[in-house]
């Protein structure tokens, strides 16, 4: 570990209670608006209200609080806000998981079987790498079509090489310690190798990778929905309110501006407690 | 240094062909791609004589070959929407591409360096924890988000700046800033770490023992060594930047290669989308092989020990 950085760290026991715990409580706010939606959520996202549309924050209509003020068809902003944090959430959550396993088996099989497999599995992660990841994505909704799975897949398929690298450079620091090959030698096949010894060593690494890339998730289908290629209408995307409300700046700041803000904040927290993971796991990693 | 020249770009051409084998096989992921290239309400002969006139008719291995043949010759076909070869509304919207980005690295380094230098000089102080606060929120802001808020504010609000579309210069300021921000943060995180390297070394020991000031030390030293990761960070950057563009562009109604490839996936115009993730992958793997070069120019060590 490098002398500057580990003096220019404060100690961790000061640092522990802001960086984990208000990052953590944020996040905590959007899995729980995410789980309870449809409890929380005070009326339905989808209904429309033509008497109130483009209302601001606080208008009253017919019994309904409009919060957060209402969108260009009535609908509840608030509402349609925490249905979005499910959306929002369950696409960044399926995309990590999917891509984190397929990009974690791939650079553990590279980095343990080395030979032919590494010379394959890392070539064409390299090539996957050189395509910019937004356009790679734009491209792969432009074969599959948009939608809320295929918007899935595409992030997997955009992401995995990011994880395969990770899991290959920390395998290949692992593979040759003493303990694996003492494993190896009392007859434990790869397979016990790879999922005993080698992945719970290298876990931490993927961990720290994964909750970036989860925080980079939620920009990536915010960002393919608002250019009208993820998730489709009327189902609420923070990403698609985005777009409509850019067409309303004039008149309703409102609808462009909450979303963002909540997108904002999520990934801030994610970020920030990415960081702080990334300071107790190691802090090598880029 | 020839040789590991050499040894780059031939890594560099593998890669490409990787790239452009990997484009072909996605474009068959459903099956027939000629259905990403007529419109959705053409006829089945339509669709029939589509296919026969790009040659989708063929076996496989057939097209691959013709495919690669055309690209090696710069060939990116036609857009079915407009009839024009792609490479020509690629050249025709490449400037106003290229200006933004600009706009936004000039942005992302003159913030981000200095900022970055801030942090590590100061780096126990209140105004460095700010400063690496921001710039946290900074990288977190979605640039579609941080557009919009720009134009609500000084153009919709304030009515300082125009709030789309290409025009003097005045235009291209808020897209390079909503750009350039998100880079921003990664500069001034790659500026820190270099710099707090650097610092901790002997030869600055040594040089304060002597008496040098900071400011002197800073120029005459550490600007070379820790120009390193600064310069290939700033070449991969760009790349960023580029594909960055493609939302930016969106926000600001700027007509670039990003707002091209939005609107051709919604006009079904597949081989212009394909066109600019090619030209995105080619530029991409240049600004690489450029960093290694720069790098090894900057750091003779790296070069000997990439011929070994």
């Amino acid at each position: 570990m490098n002398a500057a950085v580990a003096t220019s760290a404060p100690p961790r026991s000061r640092r522990f209670r802001y960086a984990t715990w208000l990052p953590l409580g944020l996040v905590t706010i959007f899995v729980a608006a995410a789980f309870l939606a449809p409890y929380v959520a005070l009326y339905d996202p989808n209904q429309q209200n033509l008497l109130a549309r483009l209302k601001a924050p606080g208008f009253v209509s017919r019994g309904v609080t409009y919060w957060l003020g209402s969108d260009e068809l009535g609908r509840d902003l608030l509402s349609r806000l925490i249905h979005g944090a499910r959306i929002s959430l369950f696409v960044a959550f399926a995309s990590v998981i999917l891509s984190g396993t397929v990009g974690v088996l791939l650079g553990m099989l590279a980095g343990y079987m080395r030979g032919v497999v590494e010379i394959i599995v890392m070539r064409v992660v390299d090539i996957f790498l050189s395509i910019p990841a937004i356009l790679l994505a734009i491209i792969t909704v432009a074969v599959l079509g948009p939608g809320l799975v295929n918007v899935i897949v595409v992030l997997a398929l955009t992401r995995w090489p990011r994880y395969a690298r990770v899991a290959y450079g920390q395998t290949l620091g692992v593979a040759n310690m003493p303990y694996v090959r003492l494993a190896t030698f009392m007859g434990a096949g790869p397979g016990r190798i790879l999922f005993r010894h080698i992945l719970p060593n290298i876990i931490g690494a993927v961990t720290v990778v994964a909750t970036l890339e989860f925080g980079l998730m939620v920009l990536f289908e915010a960002g393919l929905s608002f250019l009208g290629l993820g998730v489709q209408p009327p189902t609420a995307s923070w990403g698609a309110m985005l777009s409509t409300g850019r067409n309303y700046l004039a008149t309703a700041w409102w609808i462009a501006t909450f979303p963002g803000l909540c997108l904002f904040l999520l990934v801030l927290a994610i970020n920030l407690l990415g960081d702080d993971l990334r300071d107790r796991f190691d802090p090598r990693l880029q | 240094m020839q040789a590991f020249l050499l040894k780059r770009l031939g890594q560099a051409i593998v890669t490409i062909f990787g790239v452009a084998t990997l484009i072909f096989f996605l474009q068959r992921l459903t099956g027939d791609p000629t259905y990403l290239l007529v419109p959705e309400t053409a006829t089945p002969a339509d669709i029939e004589a589509m296919r026969r006139s790009l040659g989708f008719d063929r076996p496989i291995i057939v097209q691959y070959l013709a495919f690669l043949t055309d690209l090696a010759q710069l060939d990116l076909g036609r857009s079915v929407i407009q009839n024009v070869p792609v490479t020509t509304i690629i050249a025709s919207r490449l400037p106003y591409t290229v200006m933004l980005a600009a706009g936004a690295l000039i942005v992302a380094c003159g913030i981000g360096i200095p900022v970055g230098i801030l942090l590590a000089l100061w780096r126990n102080s209140p105004v460095a924890k700010l400063l690496a606060s921001l710039v946290l929120a900074a990288q977190s802001m979605p640039t579609f988000w941080s557009g919009i808020l720009m134009i609500l504010i000084f153009a919709v609000t304030l009515g300082w700046l125009p709030p789309s579309s290409t025009g003097g210069f005045e235009n291209l300021i808020m897209p390079s800033i909503a750009l350039g921000l998100l880079s921003m943060a990664t500069f001034a995180r790659i500026t820190r770490t270099a710099l707090l390297d650097e610092l901790s070394k002997d030869y600055v020991r040594t040089a304060r023992s002597r008496g040098a000031g900071l400011g002197w030390i800073l120029v005459r030293h550490l600007a070379r060594n820790a120009s390193i990761p600064i310069i290939t960070v700033a070449a991969l950057e760009i790349s960023n930047l580029l594909a960055g563009a493609v939302i930016v562009e969106t926000v600001f109604a700027w007509p670039g290669l990003g707002q091209v490839t939005v609107q051709s996936i919604l006009a079904r115009d597949f081989l212009v989308v394909q066109g600019v993730v090619l030209l995105g992958a080619l530029v991409t793997i240049g600004l690489n092989v450029l960093a290694d070069i720069l790098y090894s120019i900057v750091d003779p060590r790296i070069r000997l020990g990439g011929v070994r």
